[in-house]
């Protein structure tokens, strides 16, 4: 009995995997058309891929993407965390409620909202300076701002779950703050914190309207391009453009989690009886 | 221990003083404003007297609601059984891999997917059924947009359930509880944490959506998302965009009550 | 805390490895020296060979950036933190922007090549003397239909299109001046019009066409009539040009009683720090033969007189591109409303989309 429930909820994943993955496979599958659409495959060719790698000024734009998806996340989830903590040890609910109400307001905002108030708010900034103008900082700025309400909404149920009995035991046993933090609170919280950077990265990567407000000249992502593309139709090159990035971030997830696994082998043998 | 902390979510207040106060108050201050910068509570009184932007108001929480609802049900089934394979980090990751594809590019392909002579009837017209119209349906809307929000739901629901102690399931185990008792009594109430997350993750930004209404529903359903990018992109009335979003600030802080931490306040 | 340090190393290493790629990506490319020319465009709007051939030959670097919508390019003008030296506006957003001293005047005397442009493109009610601007590409609103389904005498007047064999069958562009003006120029009146009586008419009108719309879309109008999702649409003759290109079987034809003409222009915005080289890139862009293989890039209609002759013939004698000059003096030239009736347009026509469920 045991095993064939198993089975069924195999079956079950399968099914939704494969509606995830059921477009990325159609993107592909037409980066690699010998015509210009999406709607006939006419034969094999690889000339939109050749077509992608003779345009250096694409590939520049989805290094700067990436580069802007993985610092963006980084520092949003920095900020998150400590964020995150902030308000779970908030002593009166009330106060908890109302900063979590502000923390969610970008979430709710739709992006020309935000994209509009953040471009007013840059340019009303940098009068104050000299030699201000709108570029790769400003951008940096928007999407690590707009990534801080999803991390810290992925950190809090985990903190809310967090026995408080593990910190008071930590604190008799005479540690300081900064090692109850390191080696008790963050790495319980560390699926959030994941799951939190990851989001944070998706955001970044997906964003249109906010990118396109606050970036001046020299610095697009491949967003701004791809829909201001949309006006005289959508390339295969874009398409061979996603299989690349598809097959690389496949690569590197699968890559990494094998390194990872094998690290955390040895160091759960290490730890074992030490802290649990 | 306090003192810490403050310090270091100084960053975080910085942020919420620069990127969430002064943009709403800047928000809100246009919906006062009409174009030619004169105070009005016009765009307000217009609002709420107009049945057009009441039915959007509908409209969106309709479909917002409806969205939400499907993506919790494929969900959370999904995060709960991930939690019992393996090589769960792996699976977490190639659950959102699939965002990183642009979102256009992925509304292009279920474009031709669900086309009259797209993929899906294809295959369909093996089994000898017809062609059918599945594009400019609820259907297809629906199915696209639980499509984009399905990795936002799935990933805190599997960081809920994924450190649900073993023990709890086998303790019910040991004291009689079938499985049916076990999910209901223990599993479903250790993850509403997560549920809760979910469901703002994905109810909340659900309520803006506009580019799909219109590539995907090809603009039968018109939400509140159709009327700000109306507002601010092509009519460049500022104010009364401002006033949808300073509506929508309004239904997220219910949404938030909500779903909210109730009565019980936590373990303090 | 183990996992979370080495996914933070590996993250910054990241980075880095990003970051060294970008730097030494742009100095192959020599952007990092060389006097740049700041270009703010539609997307994929310009042959990218002419880019290429454009810096050859006047040793300029060209920084392409794009826009989505005219609105969007207005704003970031308007607002300013950025330096583009041209700028790709339509016919009624230069209106806008000349009224807002967001245009610089142009010297004719540093664009020799404007000779090129033919005289009935030139002076239009948009910029009198081509004062701010010079035509990039034209075209005009009409009916693509697909030759499976339907045949071009089905489609004479924009009238036709309420018959009732058409239910929920064509597909518009979602724009409300295109909306609305199809109810105005089907009553015969100015697709300017400013009068209360003459919209609320339209929109009456209007109403019943409403049970004929398949669905009301954007760009990928294109995308859905080449797979044949519908067998006809009213769109731009700029995406009809797109979608025919992909689909043979579909055709474009101008229905009588007066349609919408429209222009993209090239223009230097008030934000400009290289006029020098917008100067050289404006009249690199007017030169016959450039302008004859940027057409050939973009299928669009072109303005330029001297690119005529570098043209396959198949593609100047099409009349659905290339109106005659009577019929051009018949069609018009969409005007800056102002605020109160942009938004009256944009409000009768959410209620039309409402309306139609």
């Amino acid at each position: 009995m045991q095993k064939s429930k198993f089975s069924w909820a195999n079956i079950y994943l399968v099914c939704v995997f494969i509606f995830l993955y059921l477009p990325i496979f159609y993107l592909i599958f037409y980066s690699f058309n010998a015509g210009e659409t999406m709607n006939s495959f006419t034969g094999f060719s690889l000339h939109h891929f050749s077509e992608l790698f003779s345009d250096t000024h694409l590939v520049i734009i989805l290094l700067n993407t990436f580069l802007l998806a993985f610092l963006s996340a980084l520092i949003a989830t920095f900020i998150g965390i400590f964020g995150a903590l902030f308000i779970y040890y908030l002593k009166r609910r009330s106060h908890r409620n109302t900063l979590l109400s502000l923390n969610n307001i970008l979430i709710v905002s739709p992006d020309v909202t935000i994209g509009a108030s953040f471009l007013i708010l840059f340019i009303t900034l940098g009068t104050l300076f000299s030699g201000f103008s709108l570029g790769f900082w400003t951008v940096l700025l928007a999407h690590i701002s707009f990534s801080v309400p999803i991390v810290v909404l992925m950190i809090l149920p985990k903190l809310q779950e967090m026995n408080d009995s593990m910190i008071t035991a930590g604190y008799d046993l005479g540690a300081n703050e900064r090692q109850i933090l390191k080696n008790i609170i963050l790495p319980y919280l560390s699926p959030g914190i994941i799951a939190g950077y990851f989001m944070a990265f998706t955001y970044s990567l997906d964003d249109f309207a906010v990118t396109f407000f606050v970036t001046g000249n020299g610095f697009t992502t491949l967003s701004v391009e791809i829909y201001s593309r949309a006006r005289r139709g959508v390339s295969l090159e874009i398409n061979a453009l996603s299989t690349l990035v598809f097959l690389f971030a496949l690569v590197l997830v699968v890559g990494y989690y094998y390194i990872s696994k094998d690290n955390q082998g040895r160091s759960k043998k290490k730890k074992r009886g030490v802290l649990r | 221990m306090k003192k810490y902390n403050t310090l270091l979510a100084v960053p975080y207040f910085m942020w919420l003083i620069f990127f969430v106060l002064a943009p709403v108050l800047l928000v809100v201050g246009y919906s006062f404003f009409d174009q030619n910068g004169h105070f009005t509570l016009a765009n307000y009184a217009e609002y709420f007297s107009s049945g057009k932007y009441l039915l959007m108001t509908f409209n969106s929480v309709w479909y917002a609601l409806l969205i939400t609802v499907i993506t919790l049900v494929i969900s959370y089934p999904t995060a709960y059984f991930l939690t019992k394979l393996k090589h769960k980090d792996l699976w977490l990751l190639l659950i959102i891999l699939p965002t990183w594809i642009n979102l256009l590019l992925k509304a292009y392909a279920f474009i031709g997917i669900f086309g009259v002579h797209g993929g899906l009837n294809s295959f369909l017209g093996f089994f000898g059924i017809l062609p059918k119209q599945l594009l400019f349906t609820d259907f297809s809307f629906l199915v696209v947009a639980v499509y984009i929000q399905l990795p936002f739901m799935i990933i805190p629901l599997l960081n809920a359930l994924d450190e649900l102690p073993a023990s709890f399931i086998a303790a019910s185990k040991d004291l009689g509880a079938s499985a049916t008792q076990t999910f209901f009594k223990v599993v479903f109430p250790l993850s509403l944490n997560g549920v809760k997350s979910g469901v703002q993750a994905v109810f909340i930004p659900s309520l803006s959506l506009f580019m799909l209404t219109r590539l995907i529903g090809g603009n039968r359903v018109i939400t509140l998302g159709t009327a700000i990018e109306e507002h601010f992109m092509v009519t460049q009335n500022w104010g009364k965009g401002a006033t949808i979003g300073v509506v929508l600030i309004l239904a997220m802080i219910v949404v938030m009550i909500f779903t909210g931490e109730k009565k019980v306040g936590g373990k303090k | 805390m183990k996992k979370l340090r080495s996914l933070l190393i590996e993250i910054v290493l990241i980075i880095c490895l990003l970051f060294l790629g970008i730097v030494w990506l742009e100095k192959s490319s020599g952007m990092s020296d060389a006097k740049v020319v700041n270009i703010y465009n539609w997307g994929d709007y310009i042959d990218p060979k002419l880019i290429t051939k454009f810096e050859k030959e006047t040793g300029y670097k060209v920084n392409y950036e794009t826009f989505d919508s005219n609105e969007a390019m207005l704003t970031k003008i308007r607002q300013g933190g950025t330096s583009y030296d041209v700028a790709v506006p339509s016919d009624y957003m230069i209106q806008k922007m000349r009224k807002e001293k967001l245009l610089l005047p142009l010297d004719h005397s540093k664009l020799p090549n404007l000779k090129y442009i033919a005289p009935q493109f030139m002076n239009l009610a948009f910029d009198p003397k081509n004062k701010y601007s010079v035509p990039y590409f034209w075209g005009t609103l009409g009916i693509v239909y697909n030759d499976k389904a339907y045949q071009a005498s089905e489609f004479k007047s924009w009238n036709d299109l309420w018959d009732a064999k058409f239910k929920n069958k064509i597909m518009f562009i979602d724009g409300a001046r295109e909306f609305m003006g199809i109810g105005l120029a089907s009553l015969g009146y100015s697709l300017n019009s400013k009068s209360d009586a003459q919209l609320n008419e339209a929109y009456e009108k209007l109403k019943a066409l409403t049970p004929n719309a398949k669905a009301i879309v954007s760009d990928e109008i294109k995308t859905y009539m080449a797979n044949e999702e519908s067998s006809v649409a009213v769109t731009f003759s700029g995406e009809a040009a797109d979608m025919m290109a992909k689909n043979s079987h579909l055709h474009y034809v101008i229905p009588e009683g007066g349609t919408n003409l429209w222009f993209d222009n090239l223009v230097i915005p008030k934000t400009a720090k290289n006029k020098k080289g917008a100067y050289a890139f404006i009249n690199f862009m007017l030169d016959s033969k450039n302008a004859a293989q940027n057409t050939k890039y973009i299928g669009y209609s072109t303005p330029n007189q001297g690119a005529m002759k570098y043209l396959p013939k198949a593609i100047t004698s099409n009349r659905a591109f290339y109106p005659t000059v009577a019929q051009i003096k018949q069609m018009e030239i969409y005007e800056d409303l102002g605020s109160k009736y942009l938004e009256k347009y944009n409000d009768l026509f959410l209620e039309l989309k409402m309306y139609r469920k």
